[in-house]
Order: C-alpha cells, then sequence, then structure tokens
C-alpha cells in the first residue's frame, strides 16, 4: 500500500555541520505523503537536526551549513528562490516543550493567519470561523470556547499542546514535524496527541521525532532508524520492530544501548 | 519477546542488584564516621526504630554538626545577621532618608504666614522678597513635567528601537560594541551633560529654531533624552533577552518575518520589562537635577512652548539650598520641595509596580 504513496519529502546526500561537527552524514530518504513517519535514535543521532532541516529553522543559528537536496512536494527548498514564510506556512512544526505564545488562545489560533494575510483580508467571521474549526479539529473547542480570552500559557500542559497543533491548521500546512511532543506530558497526555496524530493522518504528513520506542510503534507507519548523524535503517514500522535488517537496529530496539 | 521490548525488562533486573548492593552501603557510612561519645544515644535510637536506616542517616547528621568547630558556627550566624542586615538596610535607608527630610520640611506647616495650597497651586517664587514673600513651586512642577515628558517622547522609541535592535537584529562584534558604548554613555555625569547642553546644544537650538535662547524645555528634554537611553536600552535588553526562545521559534516556524516577530511576539511578551525600563527612565527625568539645571535656563515660568525655559524642582532645591539660611521658612520651603519630589517618584514608582502586576496576573 505504501509504494503507492507519492513522495512528501525527498533528500539526496544531506549533509549539516555544526561549525566543525557533522551532525548530518549523507542522508538520503524518502517519506511518503499521507503516512505518520518516526524518527528514532538514541540522543544526539541527528533526528531533532534532520527535522528541523525541513523547515530550515535550524538555520536561524549561523553557524550551520547545509549542503545537499531535500525536496518537499517536489521543490527543492535549498534553492535561493525559496521563500523561508513560505515554506514555514506549508510546513508547520510542534516542538518539545509546548509553546504557546503568551497571547490568548484566539491569537493563538490566528497568528498565521495574521502574519499571512492582507489586513483587510482578515474578516472577524473569518478568524472566529478558523478559530472553531482548528479547534474543534484538535478536540479542544468544547473546553475552551468561553475561554478563548485566556492566555495560551495559562492552560494545561496536554492543552497547550494541542493548541500548539491547532495554529497549525489555519494556515493548511502539507506536513507538520512533531519533535518529541509528548515527552513533556504524561500518559493521559500523550495518549490524546497521540490520537489526535491519527486524526490528522492522511490529510497531512506527519512526520514524528520520538525517544520513546513504545510510542513509535504505536502511532506511526513508517520507521527511520538514525545512529550518528546516518540513517541505519527505513522501513514500515512493524518490519522494523520485528525484522530488523541492520544489526544496529536489531541492538537499540532490544534495548542494548541508547 | 516478540515485540522488541524483551530487553527492556531484562536490563533492569541486571541494573537492580548493583543498585541494592550499592545502597546500604552509602547509608552506612554516616555511621563510620560517628564519634563514640553520640554512640550510646544512637543505639538507643536505633534499638527503638523499625526502620533503621533512616534513623542512622538522621543521627550522622547530628553527629556533624554537634562536631561543627564552634567558630564555624558562629561564623555562620555571623554571617546570617549581615546577610540580613544587608536586605533590610534599603527600607531602613529609605525611612530614614524620608524622616530627616520630613524633619526639616514639617515647621512649616504649622506656620501661619504659609499655606500648603499656596505652595501648590500658586506660581509665585519670591523666597527672598522683604515685602512679598510668596513660596508657590506650580511654575517648577509644570517645569518638572515638561521636561521629563519632552524627554520620554524623544527617549522611548530610541531606547525601545535600540534595546530591539541590540537583542534581536545584531549579534556578535556589533552587539559587544554598541553595549559597551551605551554603558560608557550612562557613565558619563550629569555635569558634562550640562555643559553639553548650556553651550553645543543649546548654540544649535538658537541656530536651527530661532529661538530667543538655546536654554529651555527643549534643551533640557534633548539632554534628559539622552541621559535615559542608556538606562533604557540596557534595562529593555535585558527583558527582551528574558523572552524564551521557544516563543520566537514557534514564531518563526510559523513563517513570521522578523518585524513580525518582533511586533506580535517580542513586545507582547516582553512587556512588563519593557515598561520597567520606560518607568526607570522616568525616574531617572524626575529626580535629574545638574544637568537640567544647567540646559533649562532656571526661569520660573510656565512653560507655553519647548523653547520657553523654565526650572525644574530639583534645579531649584540645588540652586537655592546653599544660601537659604538654615531653618528659615525659605530653608523649611525648600525640604517640603523635597518632600514632594519624593512623593511624587513614589507614586510613579507604586504605579509602575501596579501596572506590572496587573500584566502578569492577565
Amino acid at each position: 500500500m505504501s509504494d503507492s504513496l507519492q513522495p512528501c519529502i525527498t533528500t539526496r546526500d544531506l549533509n549539516l555541520w555544526y561549525g566543525k561537527f557533522q551532525a548530518l552524514i549523507d542522508v538520503s530518504v524518502t517519506i511518503k505523503e499521507g503516512l505518520i513517519t518516526s524518527l528514532i535514535g538514541p540522543s544526539g543521532c541527528g533526528k531533532t537536526t534532520l527535522l528541523r532541516c525541513f523547515n530550515r529553522v535550524n538555520e536561524r543559528y549561523g553557524y550551520v551549513t547545509t549542503t545537499g537536496e531535500t525536496r518537499i512536494l517536489g521543490k527543492n527548498i535549498y534553492d535561493p528562490d525559496v521563500s523561508l514564510i513560505e515554506l514555514r506556512k506549508s510546513v508547520g512544526m510542534v516542538f518539545q516543550r509546548p509553546n504557546p505564545l503568551p497571547i490568548s488562545v484566539y491569537e493563538n489560533v490566528v497568528f498565521g493567519l495574521r502574519i499571512h494575510s492582507e489586513r483587510k483580508d482578515l474578516k472577524r467571521s473569518t478568524l472566529d470561523q478558523a478559530v472553531e474549526t482548528a479547534l474543534t479539529e484538535v478536540g479542544l473547542w468544547n473546553d475552551l470556547k468561553d475561554r478563548l480570552d485566556a492566555k495560551g500559557t495559562s492552560l494545561q500542559l496536554e492543552q497547550q499542546q494541542k493548541l500548539c497543533i491547532a495554529r497549525l491548521l489555519p494556515l493548511k500546512p502539507r506536513l507538520i514535524l512533531m519533535d518529541e511532543p509528548c515527552s513533556a506530558l504524561d500518559v493521559e497526555g500523550t495518549r490524546a496527541i497521540e490520537e489526535l496524530m491519527f486524526g490528522l493522518k492522511g490529510r497531512y504528513t506527519i512526520v514524528i521525532v520520538t525517544h520513546n520506542m513504545a510510542q513509535a510503534r504505536r502511532a506511526s507507519d513508517e520507521c527511520i532508524f538514525m545512529l550518528l548523524g546516518e540513517i541505519i535503517e527505513h522501513s514500515r514500522t512493524e518490519e522494523l520492530f520485528l525484522k530488523p535488517t541492520h544489526p544496529k537496529t536489531a541492538e537499540y530496539i532490544e534495548g542494548r544501548y541508547g | 519477546m516478540g515485540d522488541g521490548f524483551g530487553g527492556g525488562p531484562a536490563s533492569p533486573g541486571v541494573l537492580n542488584p548493583k543498585a541494592e548492593i550499592r545502597k546500604p552501603k552509602e547509608i552506612r557510612k554516616p555511621k563510620e564516621i560517628r564519634k563514640p561519645k553520640a554512640e550510646a544515644a544512637s543505639k538507643l535510637g536505633r534499638d527503638m526504630s523499625t526502620p533503621q536506616t533512616d534513623r542512622a542517616v538522621a543521627d550522622g547528621f547530628a553527629v556533624r554538626r554537634a562536631t561543627r568547630p564552634a567558630w564555624a558556627v558562629l561564623g555562620e550566624r555571623a554571617l546570617e545577621v549581615l546577610i540580613y542586615l544587608c536586605g533590610i538596610s534599603a527600607i531602613v535607608f529609605v525611612l530614614g532618608i524620608f524622616f530627616f527630610v520630613f524633619k526639616e520640611a514639617f515647621p512649616i506647616l504649622g506656620n501661619k504666614q504659609f499655606s500648603l495650597s499656596q505652595f501648590l497651586f500658586s506660581e509665585q517664587w519670591h523666597p527672598t522678597s522683604e515685602l512679598n514673600k510668596r513660596y508657590g513651586v506650580l511654575a517648577m512642577i509644570a517645569g518638572t513635567f515638561s521636561v521629563t515628558a519632552l524627554a520620554m517622547v524623544i527617549a522611548v522609541p530610541f531606547g525601545l528601537g535600540a534595546a530591539i535592535y541590540l537583542s534581536e537584529f545584531c549579534s556578535g562584534r556589533v552587539k559587544e560594541t554598541l553595549k559597551v558604548v551605551i554603558e560608557l554613555l550612562a557613565a558619563i555625569p550629569s555635569v558634562v551633560w550640562g555643559f553639553i547642553g548650556l553651550t553645543v546644544m543649546s548654540r544649535l537650538i538658537v541656530k536651527y529654531t530661532g529661538a530667543p535662547v538655546g536654554v529651555n524645555v527643549l534643551n533640557g528634554g534633548i539632554i534628559l533624552a539622552l541621559m535615559s537611553v542608556p538606562i533604557i536600552v540596557s534595562i529593555g535588553e535585558d527583558a527582551l533577552k528574558a523572552v524564551p526562545d521557544s516563543y520566537r521559534e514557534a514564531g518563526l516556524a510559523l513563517g513570521a518575518t522578523r518585524w513580525q516577530l518582533v511586533w506580535r511576539v517580542l513586545l507582547p511578551a516582553g512587556k512588563t520589562g519593557l515598561l520597567a525600563a520606560v518607568l526607570l527612565g522616568v525616574g531617572r527625568g524626575v529626580g535629574e537635577t545638574m544637568a537640567v539645571l544647567m540646559a533649562t535656563g532656571h526661569a520660573v515660568h510656565i512653560p507655553h512652548s519647548p523653547f520657553d525655559s523654565v526650572r525644574t524642582l530639583t534645579a531649584n532645591i540645588a540652586a537655592e539650598l546653599g544660601e537659604a539660611p538654615a531653618n528659615s521658612d525659605h530653608y523649611q520651603v525648600l525640604f517640603l520641595t523635597g518632600v514632594l519630589l519624593f512623593l511624587m517618584t513614589f507614586v510613579v514608582n507604586l504605579a509602575a509596580d501596579l501596572i506590572v502586576r496587573g500584566i502578569r496576573r492577565k
């Protein structure tokens, strides 16, 4: 089934250096559209770095150099004519610590619309509709519809993380990157976020970095195992966990190191 | 087993025995240190208690404290007291200063020839007149307010702009250089600013505006603005630096440009600190003496335009206190002006505090 899907992200010989330290080595990978793909591997293996390449948010640090090609939906995002603003509009990102902005829930959700549209196109009714749709989609509407003025930072962590996902949706991204989205949450919160991911699957391509192998196993369709900046194995999740082809993968999923 | 987590439970299993061996060892340590003197007491304690290990740890600590040399114990007490004194010294000094200033000013309030409403609402200031003494400071209140307000109109946009530039738009060597220069600016003595106002600025103002005198509200406002900018910049920059980086990443990842980031993320997130920066600038403006004394022209007069000369409350005290005979009415009125200044800055600070708290609660 997965073979028939279109590629969403294709990288070829992607290398990345933090100063002199090479964090990604010849990464060539194809991530398929509409699936949940998880990136696993021990700390420092480059999974977060790879994820942050896909919306070029790595580049805010001046000492990062990248070579190679990364195509997202057919377009090489390192081409000089690529607009970072448009790229980040279609590639949303969820961070490890929930980071809603210190403004109201409402303003958090419409933040993307406000920065990407002309002021005259933003009617109150459009915004209201966007807020309701996005919050309904992440399952926050019933809890928060009377508290849209509350500060985003005053919510519970789980709600904050859902809000961080909700604020991506009005921009209609094609791809959502998640950097350990559950590591700050408890069991219930983790379950809620995973359920939310299943709900979004198909309409959005989701790439998730996780430290939690059980989560990768439960929640992803495909799995990429990385080690020391290189991709060791990439296959369907069941295969990777049941029949790993590379001995390093087998040792990692058995918990021998990492 | 086949689920790939077979190794999971096994590895803690390997680790656990080690942990069990290690733990008691660590707990036993304090016992070995124990001095014979305390042995009997602790034995008694140990026999009675069921959770032996806890008891042993507690005893160990008790013994250690008892065997510390007396000077160390006393030294620590002394340090604690010293730190406590440092902590409350600010309160003591503020109360002391207020008491002293008020004590000098107090007798004038009981004087029949003096009226408080005249003091506050009259613009007649003739303290040395033989026949017609008048002590009205309204003109000077207006002077202080006009100079401070003009200074803030100039300093707040410049100061906050510079703070934003420093914290968000420049990096590396430029940033370091700028910060050093701005700190230098803050270190220039106010009397030197007064020179600049009196000579350079005053000539420029006469030349470009055609004002009859160059020492006026505009001059004082500009000088005061230049003096407040470094404070606003350094505190404002700290406020922006304190905004968590995750907010910037959130904004960037949503595709915000740098300006959108500043306007929609950093300013709302850092508004408490930025407000504090502005209010400290205001505090400086109200309290500054020497530079405004030299730059404003020292005329007791309610200003009608920025080109009018004024006198501020502070400058008036500085200029006249030396010539007022001690404990004369004039002297006491000057101290009362000091109390007024004190109250004004107190109100500004209190308002700032309340605003900041209000914002935080939201």
